[in-house]
């Protein structure tokens, strides 16, 4: 024993005394949903895209995003994002600006020229898809990455559906339209178009494909009856809309009435602004709170002197184009009522923008389908009544958006792909979502969101450019690093940090951290520093 | 150009940001100074402030060097024979000398030629500005080349959560009951050892709390590269002692920056030199609340005189060291 005075042990580490013994709770370390992407129609991975944009490889990024949907250039223009809706970062500041990331992504990869790659093995099997539109395009694209042989047949003389010929020009352009689409025909895609297809099943059975998926859109327009002299000019929205893609512009005149209080009355109440009309007036049955229409676009409207009459219904236009509009009430139940009192309103022209109908005639004796309120209803996995016919976007039961149809299209080539394999398709369970009080906001640095420039108002209402520019990359880097990664993750290294009992192990960059529990003694200080509320504590079981 | 990285520097690491750019406690291969195995109390602040204390500590001098301790909980939970978590060279003599032990040992490294080791004297609130006094005002007066922190939890815990002169007004303990028309600390008591110390006019003295890592482990980096004697004041939440969620540690730690009632601020000779802003200002109720150390204020009907006069505490604080930027 040659040891100093008084000791007579050697020293020992405390690494001999595991305090993880003491543990009655355990953290866990966990992905959560984040809000956006739960409100997504497109069913977007929008923290997991933004997470690569925020280190600047945007397209990592972009790859990321266009795993669900094809059309970020679009999605950007055109989408009204709920995603940005239901964002946490919204109730620290304002939300992550989303949807102006995602153009930044889309623009980057039409100006830098990314593709998508073929799929690596073919199926054999040959899916038809009638219908060019957002919820058709990206069917298309979905099975086509599974290796299926795709046939898109359009009625139409181009390709886009409602994309082209319901949204105007100043909000998609349409380069950005056609870049995207091509994008998807470039895997292989087959198109025909001018090409309507009247009888579903003898086309399948004559082109010898396995299974079809209907997306024919919803482009019949809504009439209302409105007893109108001879000379009267009453025309509906969708062919208005569908004109301006034409050589012949529709002939408005100078004052314009829409009838009607959804997107397509803004739309083309804007548009007739844009050709030229001194007055374009909105007539709608109720209250601003109770328009359809999305709120930016009715502010837009409103700042380009788009007029609207809330509260009010026509009654009949006569031949010189003098309009009898009746003032509403809203009863005790928000439902307008007629009040009787009159008053009259000049116009060139009304436009009706009531709604639209689908053209169901393709589907004429089909067995087995069901319809309902004249659109085709279909199950969980978008199959309709008939074996191998699938349908989706504005011709099912749904909100009528493009990321709804793009949503759609995902979702039916996922069970497209798994009927012609002999299976059913079980999504994977989804995590609980990340709400708000599950996260630390303290540690995020304060920061605005960086608004898109508008363009000048003047000059936005006599052409028909784009009205809301795109970020530039500083601003796009700036605005996807607001994002507060919701339940996943990003590697802030706090829980390593903040453990008094080194009981958190460090994996390295990507690899993310584990427990130690030997020496965890569960006391949680992970969980409430953990910005983004990755981790939960759960009770010890023994 | 980019100026903004999400979490910035609030968070321990950030992987927007270059290594050398993050926390000491982010990297890797940190030295652990602390190790696991100690008996600390479940979300223990002191086990937390002395690893991002020392582990800063030894960064900055490249591992070289010694720490005294004096009595109290560190001393206790940390070393209990003959097992140690001390991965540096450590010794502890008795509760009060502290401070007078590493003015021998910075001597005898003088005297050994080895001029590249520093030396840390540590210890609680009851150590530091109670028992072990006089031998710290007498290591400043001396301006001895050691630096000596402070871990304040505000009462004596390891012997079972008595008063000292650390402990808040109004403050619930052992030996000052929530009994009586006053009850808790008696308001008007107590000392405030920063500015005595900053009153000896040495070279360094700074306040740092476990909820600011960054800038806890600058101002240990500022300290390491001064000679002389230097003193910090780390604030180090105790939830055996305050009554608190073994989980809530940091969050009561920046409440306690953020409502203005721990100042951190930076002194050079005898004048503050720097403060660091409260980012969202936040009422002393709030920081109070989650203490049952406090609790006796929050009864029904709750106790609104002495609540108004920590805040008072408070807002002379935010004026006195310019708190809101």
């Amino acid at each position: 024993m040659d040891k100093p005075y008084a000791i007579t042990l050697d020293v020992g580490s405390s690494l001999a005394n595991k305090t993880g013994a003491w543990r009655t709770n355990r953290p866990v370390y966990l992905d959560r949903l984040p809000p956006c992407n739960h409100a997504c129609p497109a069913g977007e991975n929008i923290q997991g895209w933004l997470y690569h944009a925020e280190s600047g490889d945007y397209e990592a990024a972009w790859r990321a995003l266009t795993e669900d949907n094809p059309f970020p250039a679009i999605m950007g223009r055109v989408c009204y994002h709920p995603c940005e809706t239901s964002c946490n970062r919204g109730k620290v500041d304002e939300p992550v600006g989303i949807n102006s990331v995602e153009r930044f992504l889309g623009d980057e990869a039409l100006k830098r020229g990314w593709t998508f790659s073929p799929p690596k093995a073919e199926s054999g099997k040959r899916v038809l898809i009638v219908g060019a539109g957002p919820s058709g395009l990206s069917a298309a694209y979905h099975l086509r990455r599974l290796g299926h042989g795709v046939k898109i047949v359009e009625a139409g003389p181009l390709t886009g559906g409602m994309m082209r010929f319901g949204i105007p020009k100043y909000r998609l352009p349409r380069d950005v339209l056609d870049g995207e689409v091509q994008r998807i025909l470039d895997m292989g895609v087959e198109l025909e178009l001018n090409s309507k297809v009247t009888n579903i099943v003898e086309t399948m059975s004559a082109g010898h494909f396995d299974a079809a998926f209907l997306a024919v859109g919803a482009h019949i327009a809504k009439r209302a009856y409105i007893p109108a002299g001879e000379a009267a000019h009453m025309l509906d929205a969708v062919s208005v809309l569908r004109s301006m893609e034409g050589e012949e512009k529709p002939m408005l005149g100078r004052r314009v009435v829409v009838y009607g209080g959804g997107n397509t009355a803004l739309d083309v109440a804007r548009t007739a602004k844009r050709l030229g009309a001194t007055e374009a007036i909105i007539v709608y049955r109720r209250t601003r709170e109770k328009m359809p229409a999305h709120d930016f676009e009715i502010e837009e409207a409103l700042q380009e002197g788009v007029l609207i009459k809330w509260l009010s219904t026509i009654k009949n236009m006569a031949d010189e184009g003098t309009l009898t509009v009746e003032k509403m009430a809203l009863d005790a139940t928000g439902f307008p009522q007629p009040t009787g009192e009159f008053e009259t309103l000049e116009a060139d022209s009304l436009v009706l923008a009531l709604g639209q109908d689908v053209d169901l005639s393709l589907l004429d004796g089909v067995p087995g389908l069901d319809i309902k309120d004249g659109t085709v209803q279909v199950g969980r996995n978008m199959m309709t009544g008939h074996a191998g016919i699938f349908a989706g976007g504005d011709m099912v039961p749904s909100e009528r958006t493009v990321t709804v149809g793009v949503g759609h299209g995902k979702k039916a080539a996922r069970h497209i792909h798994a009927w012609l394999s002999g299976n059913t398709y079980a999504p994977a369970p989804k995590h609980e979502l990340a709400t708000f009080d599950m996260l630390n906001p303290w540690y995020f640095s304060d920061a605005p969101k960086t608004m898109r420039p508008l363009l000048e108002l003047a000059r936005r209402t006599s052409t028909f450019e784009e009205v809301v520019g795109g970020l530039t990359e500083d601003n796009a880097l700036f605005e996807a690093r607001r994002c507060m990664s919701c339940g996943n993750c990003f590697e802030c290294d706090n829980c390593y940090g903040v453990c008094p009992d080194n009981a958190v192990i460090k994996l390295g960059p990507g690899k993310r951290f584990e427990f130690n529990f030997d020496y965890c003694k569960g006391c949680g200080i992970c969980v409430s520093e953990c910005p983004c509320g990755a981790i939960k504590m759960v009770p010890e079981t023994n | 150009m980019i100026k903004f990285y999400q979490t910035g520097t609030f968070t321990v690491g950030n992987r927007l940001l270059k290594e050398d750019q993050r926390a000491v406690q982010a990297d890797m291969h940190r030295t652990n100074s602390l190790n696991s195995g100690h008996r600390a109390c479940q979300g223990c602040g002191e086990a937390l402030g002395a690893r991002y204390a020392i582990d800063a500590a030894m960064q900055a001098t490249g591992n070289q060097l010694i720490a005294v301790n004096a009595t109290g909980c560190l001393e206790v939970f940390s070393t209990p024979y003959p097992e140690t978590s001390w991965q540096i060279p450590w010794i502890h003599s008795l509760f009060g000398n502290a401070a007078a032990v590493a003015s021998g040992v910075a001597a005898a490294q003088r005297v050994l030629g080895h001029t590249s080791t520093r030396v840390i004297a540590q210890g609680g609130d009851g150590g530091t500005t109670d028992i072990g006094f006089g031998c710290l005002s007498g290591m400043f007066e001396r301006n001895d080349d050691v630096l000596y922190i402070c871990y304040d939890n505000e009462a004596y815990m390891n012997t079972g959560v008595q008063r000292s002169s650390a402990t808040p007004p109004a403050a619930r303990t052992a030996t000052t009951p929530a009994l009586g028309p006053s009850p808790g600390n008696v308001f008007g008591t107590g000392k405030n050892v920063p500015r005595i110390a900053m009153a000896h006019g040495i070279p360094y003295v700074a306040t740092a709390s476990v909820s600011n890592l960054r800038d806890l482990e600058r101002k240990v980096k500022v300290a390491m590269g001064i000679h002389g004697a230097r003193y910090i004041h780390i604030f180090v939440p105790c939830p055996l002692g305050w009554g608190s969620a073994s989980e809530d540690t940091i969050k009561i730690a920046r409440l306690a920056v953020e409502t203005g009632l721990f100042p951190l601020f930076e002194a050079q000779d005898g004048e503050v030199t720097a403060s660091t802003p409260i980012r969202h200002k936040v009422p002393v109720a709030e920081y109070l609340k989650l203490q049952k150390r406090y609790a006796h204020l929050f009864r029904n009907p709750p106790d609104l005189q002495r609540i108004a006069q920590i805040q008072m505490m408070a807002d002379r604080n935010i004026d006195k060291f310019g708190l809101l930027h």
